[in-house]
């Protein structure tokens, strides 16, 4: 059970997929406006993540290394699909919000880089696990970068006003712009911070 | 649609709702490819090709496939699809006719596929019930924006490499800030939306 504790630790710190390998930008930026939406854009792509990871290794043998790109795409595509239709289902809401970015995890970078690296290489359960570790890694980023903007921006977390009446929001960290400032500082500050422990 | 609906389409799509800028597509490419003002411009116009002949593909077979099968739920993996074996042909098209072109692109071409603007605009387009002429220059604007911004960030980037920043912020982190910067300067283009 140590694999399980390591891949923990290189999925949600030293591999992060937002933080240390800059995957999946387009959903970080876009989608990190308040903590609803960042939790249910990181559970989504979690889950596609499990999923592809779990039939991606299943049928590794299968799959002919030419046109392994294309079978994965669609297999992702298939999964995603899924998601899309259940949120539509069951958090309206949500699925509003999140807009034309549910259908796109199809091409978020992570979930391709892990099946490309991990998942047509290794076993089935290893590849859950890893599915399920860089999934929280990529939802703690989101968090993480939620919670700074929303705060800043709209004085509130979760929807709940927490900083004092006399705030005056600082409105450009909700607007497209404070996504890229946010996370530029959140990296330096990460690889400040990894730079430390070494 | 009128032709000042078409102007007011292609401006918007170009400058004021800025595909990196305003809405956050195709972010990979553009922070990945931008490091040469060369590859960035060979990238902009595999975009423009691809995307422009995309949203028209995506567009016919919506309408004449999906639809009338009432199978809409079907398009992410339909449309991926397309633009996966699109991509394909495009490049064993310029292998065959323009191997200069193909050359310069190299790893280009493949990596459209996953540009999250190709598949965006293909989703937008169906959103927005844009039709055909609509679509096609949607399509292509959105991309020419996009080609606006990532020759902009590499041609500061070039100049960014004899920087002297803090440590912590060499690489990815100042690529981020520089981004966010030009960001604000073209939310400066949201008064434009007059039409």
């Amino acid at each position: 059970m140590k694999g399980i504790g390591k891949q923990f630790k290189e999925g949600i710190l030293t591999q992060n997929p937002v933080f240390v390998q800059f995957l999946g930008m387009c959903s970080t930026l876009a989608v990190t406006i308040s903590i609803q939406n960042a939790l249910g854009m990181g559970l989504a792509a979690t889950a596609v993540l499990i999923c592809s990871n779990i039939v991606i290794s299943l049928l590794r043998k299968v799959i002919p290394a030419k046109v392994r790109i294309a079978s994965y795409i669609v297999i992702v595509a298939g999964f995603v699909t899924a998601i899309d239709l259940l949120m539509q289902a069951y958090f309206p809401d949500l699925s509003e919000s999140l807009g034309v970015f549910i259908p796109l995890i199809v091409v978020n970078c992570i979930i391709l880089a892990r099946a490309e690296a991990y998942a047509s290489k290794n076993a089935v359960f290893p590849s859950a696990v890893d599915g399920l570790t860089m999934g929280l890694g990529f939802t703690c980023a989101l968090l993480v970068m939620s919670a700074v903007r929303e705060l800043l921006g709209a004085g509130t977390l979760a929807g709940v006003q927490v900083m004092p009446d006399g705030y005056q929001p600082a409105m450009l960290l909700i607007l497209p712009a404070g996504g890229f400032l946010t996370l530029g500082f959140l990296v330096a500050i990460f690889q400040k911070i990894i730079r430390k422990g070494e | 649609m009128s032709g000042t609906e078409l102007f007011s389409l292609a401006l918007g799509a170009i400058l004021i709702n800025n595909f990196i800028f305003s809405r956050f597509l195709g972010i990979c490419p553009f922070l990945g490819v931008s490091k040469k003002v060369e590859t960035a411009v060979g990238m902009g116009m595999a975009v423009i090709f691809v995307m422009t002949v995309a949203s028209a593909a995506t567009y016919l077979i919506n309408e004449y496939v999906l639809a009338p099968l009432s199978l809409e739920y079907m398009q992410t993996v339909a449309f991926i699809l397309v633009i996966a074996s699109l991509v394909q042909f495009v490049e064993m098209v310029l292998m065959k006719m323009m191997p200069s072109l193909y050359q310069a692109l190299g790893i280009y071409l493949p990596l459209i596929t996953t540009n999250c603007a190709v598949l965006g605009v293909a989703l937008l387009n169906v959103q927005e019930g844009y039709n055909f002429i609509g679509s096609v220059l949607f399509g292509f604007t959105a991309a020419v924006g996009f080609t606006l911004a990532i020759i902009l960030l590499a041609s500061i980037r070039e100049r960014l490499e004899f920087a002297d920043e803090p440590e912590c912020f060499k690489g990815f982190p100042i690529v981020l800030i520089t981004s966010g910067l030009l960001a604000i300067a073209f939310m400066g283009f949201q008064g434009l939306s007059i039409f």
